[in-house]
């Protein structure tokens, strides 16, 4: 019988649109890069429009293994916005620094079906397809500056312990499968209710399953790549890592963790715990002696993944709603603070140290204004927006009374203050030193205007995504 | 009663004066003065508009007033709710009150990127004036922590030479307490399902419970009043601070850890309050004396006005939890003596360093000679800090003496001493500036106040004199609060009491 292939459609869609401008890029005369980017930018917005056409019920298709809920529609949409956005960021760069090759653009797309898989997946298979198609896309991706020594380490780097990760992963599948007899989300989640006492085999499964995606959202102790990552990779893809593919990962994780090891949570849980107060704090000290602002990025959002998985080691719907509204407004702040990194240069040439940032307030007033306010927001002080995301993380966590690690994660918060206010302070409290040239494009700020728009005004009117992420966290909990 | 919505009102119109300054553009000279006259005219038009609320507050009553609520984060219940009442309302004209004159006062002191130094100015009373307003746990943490954005701006920007130092300190200790009180907030939230505070303050919570929520609360307080031994951010954020930043300090953001022990420890944790009392008595004790001590051993005459403020809200402290009426009315009394005496020396402080650029003692001698009409100012406001009878100063510490000797007579005993210490010191500056010869060369050009820092003095100097003459005009509108609140926290002792007696 033929497979209902409507659940799946922005999916359809999106894979198409890749193919088409892969061969528009292949057979097409001249310069493709911008052509094939504006395209992909807007094919990722018409995926974004079917996946708000679905009236958000939940529904299986392919033999239940792939999953449409609000959830999922809630995540896919912020993957793709992230996606866009930086595509949108990256052109301009990309035309400046002469790097435009279409097949970036291309990637992009693949990578972002390999995200949308990932979020949808309810099935082991799914969900390792997913996530495939995913990195070996972003493996690609972040390498591909070819003629830079340090983008391809980064690539390979990130190839090599991607792998292992993956590794893991299916290792981690293959006890599940070995235990259950079953690979797909809702037959494992029956199976495992129905054990008495804890299972080793199933527990054996979930620890490595979890180490791998801990590997894809750079949760420490599997964080090692992020730095250098972030740091080799041309600035575009280090945006573009830096939000959707830990959107995506993370999805996946609420998702299997919630659903199919929901009984098992008294094993996770311990291990979710033990990532979060990990990441935030090594989030926190690490960062505070960074000169290169992409690796201050990196172990700022190692931190942020810390505070993420708080609401995930709650394992409650007010948990899960506390991730979405974070990962929205992180989202909001991320492309906003990349917005800034992309438009740094001095004289034409690229500049990555945070005190090329000194005393930009003079020279740049609104982009001083516009930074400082992001990074306000990023140490969590109201009334700017990254406040509301660890605010409703922090309630999930004292509602289920976990004090301790709700205590850990304010107190590191307040060490991570510390590396913001200190770009606040280049800016604001130094002197300029050089001038920096102004943005490469009018998209890059349109972006810096628009998130930093969201993060001084959300406070005003947050209803809307507050009442989404509410019915999104809901649909993970039926009943 | 007015119909409209007055404390959103007083709350955000400085909000829409900064939108305005935003707007300007053009030379750098007009830029200035444009964003110097907006910027004046909303903080005055802001304080008019207050007024309004001290016309039509009723002290009669303890309920809340001017009261507006709407729907704010959906899904947990929390509401944008405002309303002031005999505690609060006085510290929200207050605010209003300082934010001109301090406005007026930067005049000569701030000449470099004023745009932006009048919108942090603009932001920072909102944040102020929203913080007394808010009668919901979350609006009022936003509005706590809000005035860290623009406070760090002020003293890190246009400060003195450690500016940088000391913005980071005064930044990081305020949000370290912080951060445990929002916390305590969310454990609230979860035992109580509601963020609303007049419904809290109703709410009994159990008694260990109280305990650990009354610590956290107390980390963030203690550290803004601030209380011995985590004041140490006060000297260096006024020290380095420009004279209008260290007046808002001195003046509205140490009486924000104060109100809140008022709106939230005392009445929400009684049993806690009870246990802690004698914690806290300890704390001021030291507080007093200590930090009176290290005053008088000062150079540097923003460091000594500092230690002092340490000082005198270790009086606050006592007399908010010595519980009796006489007590609280007058740490309240006290906290409003204070914000004008303390910001008014401070401005003092920057009438001289304006002229001189320097903070030393030392530096300084026989100003009488030159600057007659300063030495005056600067002898009243001395006068109300040592807490001379006709001054604001008195009526604030005699009160609170009074009503603590009724509960401990050693605390009183020793904070007496705090008086008298306060007197030496204050008295010791005041000689060592003012009388004497003029011998230093380098003085003898100063010229003595001009127009615009009499209009700055005089309303202070006039409400010094108002406070310490008519104090019932002041004392009458937070009677009626007062008495509820110690009534309210009587009743919970007893019922407690009741229980242990029950046992079990």
């Amino acid at each position: 019988m033929m497979p209902d292939l409507f659940p799946a459609l922005p999916e359809f869609f999106l894979v198409c649109a890749a193919l088409v401008l892969l061969m528009v890029g292949v057979f097409r005369r001249g310069e493709t890069a911008d052509v094939v980017g504006v395209w992909a930018t807007l094919a990722l917005g018409m995926t974004a429009l079917l996946v708000l056409a679905g009236d958000g019920e939940r529904v299986t298709t392919f033999g239940g293994m792939f999953v449409t809920d609000r959830f999922a529609v809630f995540m896919k949409i912020l993957v793709l916005t992230a996606a866009a956005m930086t595509l949108v960021m990256s052109l301009a760069w990309m035309r400046q620094e002469r790097l435009g090759r279409f097949e970036f653009s291309v990637l992009i797309l693949f990578a972002v079906l390999g995200m949308l898989m990932m979020i949808s997946a309810n099935d082991l298979m799914a969900l390792y397809l997913g996530l495939e198609l995913q990195s070996l896309s972003l493996y690609v991706v972040a390498a591909s500056h070819r003629d830079s020594s340090r983008s391809t380490e980064a690539g390979l780097k990130y190839f090599v312990l991607g792998a292992l990760a993956s590794g893991l992963l299916l290792f981690g599948s293959s006890f599940v499968y070995g235990f259950t007899g079953q690979t797909g989300f809702d037959r494992i989640a029956e199976i495992l209710k129905g054990v008495e006492g804890t299972s080793l085999g199933a527990t054996v499964g979930v620890v490595f399953i979890l180490a791998g995606l801990a590997f894809k959202v750079s949760a420490v102790p599997f964080h090692m790549w992020t730095p250098d990552v972030y740091e080799g990779a041309p600035t575009p893809v280090t945006a573009f890592f830096a939000v959707a593919p830990k959107m995506a990962a993370l999805a996946l994780l609420v998702r299997v963790l919630t659903g199919p090891f929901a009984a098992m949570i008294g094993q996770w849980q311990q291990v979710v715990v033990a990532l979060a107060v990990g990441s935030m704090v090594l989030g926190a000290f690490a960062a505070i002696n960074q000169t290169n602002i992409k690796r201050l990025m990196a172990y700022s959002s190692i931190g942020h993944v810390g505070y993420v998985l708080i609401g995930l080691a709650v394992g409650t719907a007010t948990g899960v709603r506390g991730i979405l509204v974070y990962l929205a407004l992180y989202l909001a702040m991320n492309l906003g603070v990349f917005a800034v990194i992309l438009s740094m240069r001095h004289k034409g040439r690229l500049a990555e140290e945070i005190t090329d940032l000194s005393g930009l307030s003079k020279t740049h007033p609104l982009v001083a204004a516009a930074l400082a306010a992001l990074m306000f927001s990023m140490a969590g002080i109201p009334p700017l927006a990254g406040f509301f995301g660890k605010f409703y993380v922090f309630i999930a966590a004292v509602e289920a009374q976990m004090y301790v690690l709700a205590v850990i994660g304010v107190l590191s918060s307040v060490v991570g203050a510390f590396y913001y206010l200190r770009i606040v302070k280049i800016m604001y409290f130094d002197e300029p030193v050089e001038v920096l040239d102004p943005p490469p494009g009018r998209s890059i700020t349109l972006v810096l205007t628009a998130s930093s728009v969201v993060v001084l005004f959300f406070f005003l009117y947050p209803p809307p995504l507050l009442l989404q992420a509410e019915a999104a966290a809901a649909s993970l909990f039926p009943g | 009663m007015t119909e409209w919505p007055l404390l959103s009102l007083v709350t955000f119109l400085p909000l829409v004066g900064a939108a305005v300054i935003l707007t300007i553009r053009g030379e750098d000279a007009l830029v200035a003065r444009n964003a110097r006259n907006v910027a004046l005219l909303t903080s005055v038009v802001t304080f008019l508009v207050s007024l309004a609320l001290w016309v039509h507050f009723n002290p009669e009553t303890a309920d809340f007033q001017f009261v507006e609520k709407a729907e704010w984060l959906p899904g947990l219940g929390v509401n944008y709710h405002m309303g002031v009442d005999g505690i609060s309302v006085l510290f929200v004209l207050l605010s209003t009150f300082l934010t001109p004159l301090c406005i007026l006062s930067s005049e000569r002191a701030v000449t470099v990127r004023v745009k932006e130094y009048m919108i942090a100015f603009l932001v920072l009373e909102t944040m102020m004036v929203g913080m007394f307003c808010a009668l919901d746990l979350v609006p009022f943490y936003v509005f706590f922590e809000g005035v860290l954005i623009p406070m760090f701006i002020i003293i890190g920007v246009w400060g003195g030479p450690r500016r940088v130092y000391a913005a980071f300190k005064f930044f990081l200790y305020t949000l370290a307490g912080s951060v445990l009180m929002l916390l305590a907030m969310l454990a609230m939230y979860a035992t109580a399902t509601t963020t609303d505070i007049p419904t809290l303050m109703d709410f009994a919570f159990p008694k260990t419970m109280q305990t650990w929520l009354w610590l956290a609360f107390f980390a963030s307080f203690a550290v803004k009043v601030p209380m011995w031994p985590v004041h140490t951010w006060l000297p260096d954020a006024h020290v380095e601070a420009p004279t209008a930043g260290s007046v808002i300090l001195a003046g509205v953001l140490l009486k924000m850890g104060a109100y809140g022990f008022l709106r939230f420890s005392v009445p929400m944790f009684p049993d806690a309050t009870d246990y802690f009392t004698p914690f806290v008595y300890t704390l001021s004790v030291v507080a007093v004396i200590y930090t009176s001590l290290v005053a008088l051993a000062q150079e540097d005459m923003k460091k000594l006005i500092a230690y002092s403020s340490v000082a005198h809200m270790g009086f606050v402290t006592i007399g908010i939890f010595a519980l009796t009426p006489q007590a609280v009315e007058g740490a309240l009394f006290q906290m409003l003596s204070h914000g004008v005496v303390s910001g008014a020396l401070f401005l003092c402080v920057g009438v001289v360093y304006e002229r001189m650029h320097t903070r030393e003692i030392a530096a300084y001698g026989g100003l009488v000679h030159r600057m007659p009409v300063y030495a005056f100012v600067f002898m009243v406001f001395m006068l109300g800090a040592v807490g001379l009878p006709g001054t604001s100063g008195f009526v604030g510490e005699f009160l609170v003496l009074l009503g603590v000797f009724r509960v401990n007579a050693w605390v009183a005993a020793f904070a007496t001493t705090g008086v008298i210490l306060g007197a030496v010191y204050m008295l010791y500056l005041y000689r060592r500036i003012i009388f004497g010869k003029l011998e230093k060369p380098a003085l003898q050009g100063l010229l003595d106040l001009e127009r615009r820092e009499v209009l700055v003095f005089a309303p202070l100097l006039a409400l010094v004199v108002w406070m310490g003459v008519s104090p019932a005009s002041f004392l009458n509108v937070f009677h009626a609060s007062v008495t509820a609140l110690i009534e309210k926290n009587q009743v919970a002792r007893t019922a407690a009491e009741v229980l242990v007696l029950a046992g079990p």
